[in-house]
């Protein structure tokens, strides 16, 4: 890390520690799902723009994860058991989902996770004994830790932030880890890289599962911040959201889904007093950023850098985004 | 058989009803330079293949350091000391020539493990670097591989081939597409390489000076056979393939 971005690091924690103090409880609210949704977005970050391997079923391991953690704190345990769990299974879950991307590529591997996503909300809503079917789960504690309480909404966004700093951390480590190196590898040339000794099966299945995981951790959170949870809220149509967070902030980079995350969570919030035409703003926003620049907001900023400072060099991979 | 770094025994490989490799064999020893030539069609990629393992051959037996290959996976004959080029351009273009160097022998130092748990460079930025000075390439030590020309990303790809210290190499026509300074330059390179180290290469090229130059031992197929086998000399006099490839 140079020094330039440990002192953006540590402005942006400053900020983030601060923003939400005096707020009222709904904008505390947005604030920690964005949280939450970026370390989701994290996970689809390593496996999409880290390893280019498409996967249309994060909020599936979202789902999974919520519904594990909230079956474990309902029966009595600690969060930070079902937290572990939800990370566990839905690593298992995400390996065995990464076979298919052994022998199928691109769309057809859209597809196949696309199909999982659906398959995890029909178990959800109809395996009732287990997960309340559509009426879901309710009452999910919100955990306490050697005294400390994470009861009010602005308590529950710092016990957010400390486990979103933990992932972040986690993720960087192992982005820039020769791990990370291989996973690029296998979105550039995976032919190549398995001539150099790269295990590409290997390095694929990793992907699936450490990217699941992350949706599984956030799904963990989510579960005692909202108290209740039901199949609807993880949906395809949430993958969908998800993506766009990593494709809007900019796949690859390492604040890309969080800066994505903040678009989709936080820039509506802001367009509401458009009132019926947020959406239309939004989407079309979106559609320009598209456009512009396919590598997300990282990749705009990084052009705008480069027109400012000429002499300057900034990085050239996925200039073209994503390849989904 | 056995003390041969690479020994092909009996190959043959059809598709459909087209021979394109007939009972071919021959032993590489350690320290050799052999050149392998022919018309386009005469079966040099198919036998390249079926060396490398990518092609299950319909008879014979391929061996590298006295391992049976079959369809042994790339990454696995990688680990038995096989380095290779692609024909087209395989650098990874989107990391630096430093990144495609440490990332071309990282899975060769520790496990999975230690190469989590370890140093981002694998502890191999030195050694790499070493590498990029031996193919004169250290003032682009960190420019992205995809930017630099065709020839600089021939020479960075080969040296990937190398950094994890093969016993062997296989060159798919390294000579392809480079201009004549870059390729001087390529084949200086890969003889004080073959010189100092004693690897061996295999070498499969259409631009006859840049084997003639570089090989110590030529094989000439053409029509899925070996039709003549020698040193460059021996090669450039031999009637059959000056009527079967070179020309008069």
């Amino acid at each position: 890390m140079t020094r330039k971005s440990i002192l953006f690091t540590l402005v942006a924690l400053i900020a983030l520690i601060l923003v939400p103090l005096g707020q009222g409880n709904y904008i505390i609210y947005v604030l920690t799902s964005w949280l939450v949704f970026s370390i989701a977005a994290m996970g689809l970050n390593l496996t999409l723009g880290y390893a280019g391997q498409i996967s249309l079923a994060q909020a599936a391991f979202m789902g999974i994860g919520a519904y594990i953690a909230a079956l474990i704190t309902l029966a009595g345990y600690h969060w930070v058991l079902g937290w572990l769990a939800a990370m566990g299974g839905t690593f298992v879950i995400g390996l065995l989902l990464g076979y298919p991307a052994l022998r199928v590529q691109h769309h057809f591997l859209a597809f196949v996770t696309l199909a999982f996503n659906t398959l995890v909300f029909l178990v959800l809503r109809n395996e009732d004994w287990l997960t309340g079917g559509s009426h879901g789960l309710v009452g999910m504690p919100r955990p306490n830790f050697f005294g400390l309480s994470t009861g009010t909404n602005l308590e529950f966004y710092y016990f957010t932030l400390v486990l979103f700093v933990i992932s972040g951390a986690i993720f960087y480590w192992i982005v820039n880890s020769p791990w990370g190196r291989a996973f690029k590898a296998l979105r550039e040339n995976p032919v190549r890289a398995e001539s150099l000794g790269v295990d590409t099966r290997r390095i694929t299945l990793l992907a699936f599962a450490i990217g699941s995981a992350f949706g599984g951790g956030a799904g963990a959170i989510m579960s005692p911040l909202v108290q209740f949870i039901e199949p609807g809220s993880f949906a395809f149509i949430h993958s969908l959201k998800i993506l766009l967070m990593v494709v809007v902030g900019g796949a690859g980079f390492f604040f890309g889904p969080i800066l994505g995350a903040a678009v989709v969570i936080l820039l509506p919030e802001f367009l509401r007093f458009t009132e019926g035409y947020y959406l239309m703003i939004y989407a079309s926003l979106v559609i320009v950023l598209m456009i512009y620049s396919p590598s997300g907001l990282i990749g705009a900023g990084q052009k705008l850098y480069a027109r400012l400072r000429p002499g300057r060099e900034t990085r050239k991979d996925m200039e073209k985004g994503a390849q989904l | 058989m056995s003390d041969s770094v690479l020994s092909v025994r009996n190959i043959s490989k059809s598709f459909g009803g087209i021979h394109a490799v007939r009972d071919v064999s021959f032993d590489v020893e350690k320290g050799e330079v052999l050149g392998l030539i022919g018309p386009n069609g005469s079966g040099k990629s198919t036998l390249f293949n079926c060396v490398l393992g990518q092609l299950r051959p319909d008879r014979g037996e391929v061996q590298i350091n006295g391992h049976r290959v079959g369809n042994m996976r790339a990454s696995r004959l990688n680990k038995l000391g096989v380095g290779r080029t692609f024909q087209q351009l395989s650098v990874f273009p989107q990391m630096s020539v430093l990144d495609n160097i440490i990332l071309a022998g990282q899975e060769h130092h520790g496990n999975m493990a230690t190469r989590l748990f370890g140093p981002s460079d694998a502890g191999l930025t030195k050694e790499a670097d070493q590498l990029i000075a031996f193919f004169r390439l250290e003032h682009l030590r960190d420019e992205m591989a995809g930017s630099l020309s065709y020839g600089q990303q021939k020479l960075v790809d080969a040296a990937m081939a190398f950094m994890a210290g093969p016993s062997l190499v296989l060159l798919d026509e390294p000579a392809g597409g480079v201009n004549l300074t870059m390729l001087g330059n390529l084949r200086e390179r890969l003889e004080t390489y073959n010189r100092e180290h004693g690897t061996t290469f295999v070498v499969i090229e259409h631009n006859m000076e840049f084997v003639m130059s570089l090989c110590t031992r030529i094989i000439v197929l053409a029509e899925g056979a070996i039709i003549a086998e020698g040193t460059p000399d021996e090669i450039r006099s031999n009637q059959q393939v000056i009527d079967a490839y070179l020309g008069g």
